[in-house]
């Protein structure tokens, strides 16, 4: 949650910035964020590929298991387009993509508004940032009534740190393989996903 | 996009092989925290100078609500399926 706020104060500042005007032209002009993109998405493979849980995660791979990931692709796609069936601003293209942030919102964001624009990208941004708190305060009603996997699949990339906690006492701890599983799958995608959609 | 893909993969390969430099590990996490910053301050920044946008936050900050819950209750439903079907009779 710290690291969420951190997060937002900075789009935040520059948000504010932005709007009066506080920076020379010449910054703004210029666009430095692609590569900033190219640095940031070599260190998170870097961060992926030194992960003690992605270890962990090849040893637990079977069947059942990556039915866990893949039902919460599917859900999510299944549950986008129908939004994007009932209103007219978002195309399906861009609500799949918005989607596919699986609540992974600093890199869904960054590189939606790179393809996309900017738009798009700050809804990829404060939607998949909404799915990170609708899991930290629903979890406890979602694990009741729409069984143990629903907590996991509401937290998408975020199962496997910033859910985990509240994931696992609602569901108990022989599902945090699982939930982290789940959740080092979906943030593998992530841009691979992004990528083909759009 | 491709070279973001590419980039990520090449990443993954080393962050394989370098898995026990914990120093090395430690700076690499240090500095995607700060790369994430300055996207995210970028994106602020090119928000905050687009008035299309900055008129219309509402609009946008519905939208992106109700999309959320969308994907939320889409991907809850099918996981019931799921977790019906293939894990709840290993229970107990």
């Amino acid at each position: 949650m710290k690291g969420s706020l951190i997060i937002l104060s900075f789009f935040a500042g520059g948000l504010l910035l932005g709007m009066y005007k506080l920076l020379p032209d010449e910054l703004l002009q210029n666009d430095y964020s692609l590569y900033a993109l190219y640095v940031l998405m070599f260190l998170v493979g870097i961060g992926i590929g030194s992960n003690k849980k992605s270890l962990q995660v090849i040893k637990s791979v079977n069947f059942k298991i990556l039915l866990v990931p893949l039902s919460v692709i599917t859900g999510t796609y299944i549950g986008v387009s129908v939004f994007s069936l009932i209103q007219n601003n978002l195309s399906l293209i861009e609500s799949l993509a918005v989607g596919s942030g699986f609540g992974y919102y600093s890199l869904s964001s960054v590189l939606i508004t790179e393809v996309s624009g900017e738009e798009l990208g700050v809804i990829a941004l404060l939607s998949n940032i909404s799915r990170e708190i609708i899991t930290l305060l629903l979890t406890p009603l979602f694990a009741r009534y729409f069984g143990k996997l629903a907590p996991i699949s509401s937290g998408g990339a975020t199962a496997m740190d910033t859910t985990l906690p509240i994931i696992t006492k609602y569901i108990g701890s022989d599902y945090a393989i699982i939930s982290v599983f789940s959740g080092v799958v979906l943030t593998i995608l992530v841009p691979f996903l992004i990528a083909i959609i759009l | 996009m491709i070279p973001v893909l590419i980039l990520m993969t090449a990443g993954i390969a080393i962050g394989w092989i370098l898995h026990k430099k914990e120093k090395i590990l430690k700076a690499s996490s240090v500095l995607t925290n700060w790369a994430i910053y300055i996207l995210l301050f970028l994106l602020g920044l090119s928000v905050g100078t687009n008035d299309q946008i900055l008129n219309n936050f509402d609009k946008i900050g519905l939208q992106a609500i109700v999309i959320t819950i969308f994907a939320v209750m889409g991907s809850i439903l099918v996981s019931w399926l799921t977790y019906i079907l293939f894990f709840k009779k290993d229970e107990r």
